[in-house]
């Protein structure tokens, strides 16, 4: 039980980070775009999709506080105002989408809401994965430090990392879902956003390296974690053969697999922790009772129809996007 | 008094919840009412029903989608500024919660859907079923919230563990106790009592207005008469509530009625101005006997006074009390309202009526001002626990939030509700005044549960969306 539950909740964090990670990265690319045409045709992009991929959050947010309230208690109220600036910055976000149609005068504040938005959801989750790898001063099962507690350098960059992993997907997403202008620009952004994550992603090794993250111990333990970076550096190779040769075809698949390759390089060290070093999965799990009730409703019955959910959208708005509203 | 973090958690807790629960309480009742309407249209076949039902629907999308997005911020709450009781109840209130959220995705975002975008392209029975399967989970996610509150009003089917952690070891004690019995029904009855007052004030209005007379008259007579069954109906649940709420929390009874010394037999107190500080009322008003009668059912019950429980087991007494009061006051006001607009509406005497008309076109908030003062006299009278008798409200706090943190919270909340509702509202306000026009233009109000974060409205692509619901 405790298993199916950590499997579910690593399974719709993963789907939130890819979904909502491109389009998030979509957001932050906006203000380059040149001209509202091309800004109409990027929302156009994933206006059918975005919300339905920040279920996804709710879903994990549901499903920790559900299965593993003490991990709940602790990341919520350690990472208290970001939290909430990223709420803030999820709904204004939400709304830009409706609103910047409606506004005429109003239009380039909704479009700051928009992207700043986008920006700040990104930032506070890296920096939130930077400091829960740092570690958190958790004392038997309770959060004990303060809420400045998370902001570390390290952290800071890692946010600043995880901006340019979405900035990079959402470039994927439009060179593949769309063409002309729009396309060339999604193609001209990627090498400069592989470079930076490349380069971040080098540094944050090093950094950790040279501050001896604890987390760092378990890779000459599990010496087969070293695959992970391998593929995520395959999937780099593969990347930049598809922006040399202008196929989008694989293009997002390969953004998509330097995510999975990084999240399970974490989840691969952190296990079976769940905040390194101080809960493992069966710590912070809730009793059986609470489990198995969850699992005979919403485990078995809700979350395949979710994920198929998911599925059946991204099947109907496959392919390009033509105009602003035809798919 | 002093501004701690406590004081400022609970401020920010109520006025989110506020905001989110008027829109909870419209949309359970307007898909109950969209229900109604279709099935009126099967039987009867008649065309103004599609045409009500079309109306109607554009606001169920728009009111859908705000109580969502203020949904939200209400579950992170439950770890950013209560993660004491996140972690000691997280067992319990976790999967009572979770499934509010998929019962939500399962039922509702399916065929909503449908609702949105199936008009023209499913039979006339399947768009009522899809309407019945929207209205049972509307309903259905009340019931899970109904459960999750009346679990920490009447807290039962539990054992504690050595960290203090709350183990459910009898969920069904939990899922069907007392408390939930009588509160879930209360609940969904206020919503559709609500919603019937705004269907019939919309009604009137236009009715006043000369404009879609034929619809005005339409919404104003069954919205009227199905208050007039529902309104009483509502009383005798609301007076069951009590009556558990006499058993189960007599502090809290004790706070409604205002009564501080033990009484045998008790007098009710119809009006009074508490006076905590002494221990007393000020301006009396009170019936003798009746306190018992209602308290027991009785005219000899001893009924039990709030000086009978420490003083720091005592819930504020002025907001229970008087939020009581203007519950009830709202409750008769309707009661009087959709009794003579029934007894007018047989006939032609109803268009006539102006005066009667003004007063129902002026009605709407009755519905949602009862709701927020009954939830008022509830969580207030619940105090000071937030799990009754096992867990103060002080203790659920997040123990390391300090003044500041939650102050700042609680402005950008405030900012960021502003904008939305305002825009909300203006939006709701445009449709009603627009009226039941026939338009084509439908699904460019789609939201849909699948996408907690958009509001309603004309973004590119939503219309592309149509595909979702097939």
């Amino acid at each position: 039980m405790v298993e199916f539950w950590a499997f579910a909740l690593a399974l719709s964090i993963l789907l939130y980070v890819l979904l909502d990670g491109f389009d998030l990265g979509v957001g932050m690319l906006f203000p380059f775009a040149r001209g509202e045409e091309e800004r109409r045709r990027m929302l156009a992009s994933i206006s059918p999709v975005w919300d339905g991929n920040e279920t996804w959050l709710i879903i994990s947010a549901a499903t920790l506080f559900s299965a593993f309230p003490p991990v709940f208690a602790i990341v919520l109220s350690a990472f208290y105002i970001p939290l909430f600036v990223m709420l803030a910055g999820l709904i204004l976000r939400g709304v830009a989408f409706e609103f910047r149609y409606k506004a005429t005068l109003s239009r380039p504040l909704w479009d700051a809401g928009f992207v700043a938005g986008s920006y700040a959801a990104a930032f506070v989750q890296g920096a939130a994965v930077g400091a829960i790898v740092e570690g958190l001063p958790i004392e038997n099962g309770v959060f004990v430090g303060n809420g400045m507690s998370w902001v570390s350098p390290f952290a800071i960059f890692c946010g600043i990392g995880l901006c340019i992993g979405y900035a990079l997907l959402g470039a994927c997403w439009i060179a593949r879902k769309s063409g002309g202008s729009l396309r060339t620009f999604g193609f001209a952004a990627l090498p400069k956003l592989m470079a930076a994550l490349l380069a971040f992603l080098v540094v944050v090794f090093a950094w950790s390296l040279a501050i001896r993250l604890p987390v760092l111990a378990r890779w000459t333990e599990r010496p087969l974690l070293l695959v992970c970076p391998l593929i995520g550096l395959a999937a780099f190779a593969v990347l930049a053969q598809a922006v040399r040769s202008r196929d989008d075809r694989f293009l997002f698949l390969g953004g998509a697999a330097i995510f999975l390759a990084a999240f399970a390089t974490l989840a691969g060290s952190f296990l079976p922790y769940m905040l390194p070093f101080s809960l493992t999965i069966w710590e912070a799990a809730s009793p059986t009772t609470s489990l198995a009730f969850l699992f005979w409703g919403a485990g078995i019955f809700v979350l395949p129809l979710t994920l198929a959910y998911t599925l059946i959208v991204y099947f109907v708005f496959r392919g390009k996007v033509v105009g602003e509203r035809s798919y | 008094m002093d501004l701690t973090p406590l004081l400022l958690s609970r401020i920010q807790f109520a006025f989110t919840i506020s905001f989110h629960i008027i829109f909870p309480a419209f949309t359970i009742g307007l898909a109950a009412w969209l229900t109604f309407l279709e099935a009126c249209g099967l039987i009867t076949g008649e065309r103004i029903y599609r045409r009500l039902s079309d109306f109607w629907l554009k606001i169920f999308a728009v009111t859908f989608g705000l109580g969502v997005v203020s949904g939200i911020v209400m579950a992170f709450q439950f770890g950013t500024n209560w993660s004491e009781l996140a972690r000691r109840t997280g067992p319990i209130q976790g999967p009572l919660l979770g499934y509010e959220s998929f019962t939500g995705f399962a039922l509702e975002a399916t065929f909503f859907g449908v609702l949105m975008f199936g008009r023209d392209r499913v039979p006339r029975w399947a768009y009522f079923l899809a309407c019945l399967m929207v209205s049972i989970g509307t309903s259905l996610s009340a019931y899970w919230i109904m459960v999750n509150n009346s679990w920490m009003q009447y807290p039962t089917g539990y054992s504690l563990a050595a960290n203090g952690v709350f183990i459910p070891d009898d969920w069904s004690a939990i899922l069907f106790s007392e408390a939930v019995r009588t509160r879930f029904p209360h609940m969904v009855l206020a919503a559709y009592v609500t919603s019937a007052f705004c269907v019939a004030a919309t009604g009137a209005w236009y009715m006043l207005r000369g404009t879609a007379v034929q619809e005005g008259r339409a919404m104003a007579v069954m919205g009227l008469r199905l208050a007039a069954i529902l309104v009483p109906l509502q009383l005798l649940f609301g007076h069951l509530v009590g009556d558990y709420v006499h058993d189960r929390q007599p502090a809290k009874f004790a706070a409604i009625e205002g009564r501080w010394n033990d009484e045998q037999p008790a007098s009710e107190i119809l009006i009074a101005w508490p006076d905590p500080k002494n221990e007393r009322n000020l301006f009396e008003i009170a019936v003798p006997y009746l306190g018992s009668i209602i308290g027991s059912m009785s005219l000899t019950a001893k009924e039990t006074g709030l000086k009978s429980f420490a003083a720091a087991d005592r819930p504020p007494v002025a907001i229970p009390f008087f939020a009581f009061r203007i519950m009830v006051g709202c409750g008769l006001l309707m009661l009087a309202i959709a009794w003579v607009g029934t007894w007018l509406s047989f006939g032609e005497r109803l268009v006539k009526a102006r005066l009667f008309l003004v007063a129902t076109s002026l009605s709407f908030p009755l519905g949602f001002v009862a709701t927020l003062t009954g939830w008022y006299t509830a969580e207030v009278g619940r105090q000071p626990w937030a799990v009754y008798g096992e867990l103060r409200t002080a203790d659920a706090l997040t123990p390391v939030l300090t003044t500041g943190e939650v102050a700042a919270t609680l402005t950008l909340i405030a900012c960021i509700y502003a904008l939305i509702f305002g825009f909300g509202a203006l939006y709701i306000y445009r449709l009603l005044r627009a009226g039941p026009i026939p338009r084509t233009d439908i699904s460019l109000f789609g939201t849909n549960p699948k996408r907690p974060l958009s509001l309603p409205g004309a973004s590119p692509g939503v219309t592309g969306g149509a595909g979702i619901g097939d």
